[in-house]
């Protein structure tokens, strides 16, 4: 009905917004660009009414969208990637709440009898594991995304801190869903990762044991991680995806690029349906797809039962921590798991304050100067933070030369002090060798920053064997 | 009437507007409260809870072995000259459980890479310190361990040994 009837767009701006990134948007205020005609009926045929439920899914689009928003790279479709995995994730985690026992007696049996008993209960089991991984992935590239055509300045700043409490909410649904299995990969990456609590400064204790329930993981570890996993955490994301959606409308849609002087282009807008829709349906059928094909060919692990007495070598939190396990090998604990982890959130949730001169263009990268400085940084941290690793792994075995210490300054304050310089340094070199802007030096920073993470995470996933010594990933799968 | 300036709120509107919204944070603060507390970790919930062990008699441990105790999560440690140690078997790091190796002589921890000495001292980072301690008692020439106290220290001290 809405669709024909309701014109009065109310002069504000009306984006289009649904999955977040499938959806693209006005950026002009809407008395220059309302669409007035109604929808191109298929020539022959009176227009027919929409079913209620296709009404409802329209409705999370605006009625018309521009033109230039539809093209895929714009955004990669990867909100409507992640809004497809999301209800996959749901419908899975469903079934397989039917077979699974959440009490350390009875997960890991529970958790053999949906896998080897259950028709295509490792099928479902396989598609919740994938789909799990691949919406982490998909919700970090989206943050990407955002980032580099600049959306997360104003007026989608506000979605911008949303995204980040979602992707923080993604990366806790997968953390808790780790433990449940309770075979020997889950107990011990849980207790990695709970452990790392103990060095927060004064409330250390405490956290560790409202996290586990307890001093040790165990029965009550168990009973909160699937409360949260399976109740709490679904509904936040639930309830914060339809705010992230409609924040997308409010912020005027995907953001497009701008030409030179432009300030509200007009745009050429179509119809929502069929252009928006036939180009979502194919993206999210794919995605479906490629989930069913890899959770047939890939099975998801699953070690034996969790035991106490025996850590398995090597012992790695969940790939998503690897970053932040390869980090406590270097550095003080204090430093891996506060300090570096507070300044990174730090950076993510400044971002869309930092005030320029420039508005964002809403290309990516802003500019060539900002694409060639995003890239310098890249390299630069492609150089380093290998060299680090390496460095510190011969300095930390053979120390003789190098000065006697205390911990928190040679494994703490020194190496972030040197790393901040190092920041520092590629900043001004932006500035001054590379003439970019403040914008694209900025960015090159969170280039690096992001860059390194990446790094630090493959080398603590792939390139780390037995004892946690660096060897290279072919010979720990021949020595298997 | 035009002329006059923007009337200000009655006082009553205010005060009741003003205690409404008072009452109402108080009410979420105690909702607040009642959440926390129920949730609050609660010391002993959840944990098997220690208890004294017995190792055996002295004479079952040669000096300079290490005996692993999986259920008591610790190891009995017999030093060269006869004194013991229960050290715990979790890593002082992030509590991974380290395994003995006999070959070097040395507890290597499988998460992170650090490695304790017999003794329990820190031979390489990333652990801050020593492998926390059981206290030991010798009874009639039995070794028992409390496995309900830990004891968290720096280093190794010859005054955490337990002799015959």
């Amino acid at each position: 009905m809405g669709r024909t009837k309701r014109s009065g767009e109310k002069g504000r701006t009306e984006g289009h917004a649904a999955s977040g990134a499938l959806a693209a948007e006005v950026h002009s205020p809407a008395h220059s660009a309302t669409p007035t005609a109604p929808r191109p009926a298929t020539p022959g045929t009176p227009e027919r009414k929409p079913s209620g439920f296709s009404m409802l899914l329209l409705h999370l689009h605006p009625r018309a969208v521009p033109a230039e928003a539809l093209a895929f790279p714009r955004t990669f479709g990867l909100g409507g990637i992640a809004v497809v995995l999301f209800l996959l994730l749901a419908v899975t985690g469903s079934l397989l709440l039917f077979g699974y026992e959440p009490s350390p007696e009875r997960a890991y049996a529970s958790v053999r009898e949906i896998t080897d008993q259950a028709p295509f209960g490792a099928f479902v089991r396989n598609v919740h594991h994938w789909a799990a991984n691949g919406f982490l992935l998909v919700a970090f590239l989206h943050l990407l995304r955002v980032f580099y055509t600049g959306a997360h300045h104003p007026p989608r700043r506000a979605n911008w801190i949303v995204g980040l409490a979602l992707l923080l909410l993604v990366v806790a649904s997968n953390f808790t869903g780790y433990l449940l299995p309770w075979d020997q990969l889950a107990y011990w990456a849980v207790t990695i990762a709970t452990g790392m609590l103990e060095y927060v400064p004064l409330l250390g204790g405490t956290l560790l044991r409202a996290a586990r329930g307890g001093a040790e993981v165990g029965s009550k570890t168990l009973a909160l991680f699937f409360v949260m996993h399976v109740a709490i955490l679904p509904i936040l994301l639930f309830a914060l995806t339809a705010f992230h959606f409609w924040l997308v409308r409010k912020g005027g849609g995907v953001i497009l690029p701008r030409a030179k002087g432009e300030d509200s282009p007009r745009r050429t807008l179509v119809p929502t349906s069929p252009n928006l829709v036939a180009r979502e349906g194919p993206v999210a059928l794919l995605t479906l797809a490629s989930v069913l094909i890899i959770a047939a060919v890939i099975e998801a692990p699953l070690l034996a039962q969790a035991n106490p007495g025996m850590s398995p070598n090597p012992a790695k939190a969940p790939w998503y921590f690897m970053g932040f396990q390869e980090l406590l090998l270097h550095l003080h604990p204090a430093f891996a798991v506060l300090v570096v982890p507070l300044l990174a959130a730090a950076l993510l949730l400044v971002l869309p304050y930092l005030r320029y001169a420039e508005t964002p263009s809403g290309a990516y990268f802003h500019s060539r100067t900002g694409a060639r400085s995003a890239l310098a940084a890249a390299a630069a941290a492609l150089v380093l933070t290998p060299s680090y690793v390496l460095a510190d792994e011969t300095i930390r075995r053979t120390p003789p030369w190098v000065p006697a210490l205390p911990q928190v300054l040679r494994n703490g304050l020194i190496p972030v002090l040197i790393a901040c310089a190092i920041i520092a340094a590629l900043y001004l070199a932006a500035r001054r060798l590379l003439r970019a802007s403040r914008l694209e030096a900025v960015q090159a920073v969170f280039t690096f920053a992001m860059v390194a993470f990446v790094v630090l995470t493959v080398t603590g996933s792939l390139f780390r064997g037995q004892g946690m010594a660096l060897a290279w990933p072919w010979m720990m799968a021949a020595a298997h | 009437m035009s002329d006059e300036p923007l009337v200000e709120q009655p006082d009553r509107r205010r005060f009741l507007s003003r205690a409404w919204k008072i009452l109402g944070v108080a009410a979420a603060a105690e909702f607040l409260g009642v959440v926390a507390a129920y949730l609050w970790p609660r010391k002993g919930a959840g944990e098997a809870g220690g208890s004294i062990v017995e190792a055996g008699p002295v004479g079952e441990f040669t000096p300079a072995s290490v005996t692993p105790f999986p259920q008591g999560r610790f190891y009995l440690v017999r030093l060269t000259d006869g004194g013991f140690l229960a050290l715990s078997s979790k890593c002082s790091h992030l509590g991974c459980t380290v395994p003995w190796n006999e070959k070097d002589k040395t507890f290597p921890c499988p998460c992170h890479a650090s490695v304790f000495d017999m003794r329990g001292n820190v031979l390489s980072p990333p652990a801050p310190r020593a492998l926390d301690l059981f206290p030991i008692t010798i009874e009639s020439g039995v070794v028992k361990v409390n496995t309900g106290r830990r004891i968290q220290r720096e280093r190794f001290e010859d005054s955490q040994v337990a002799y015959l």
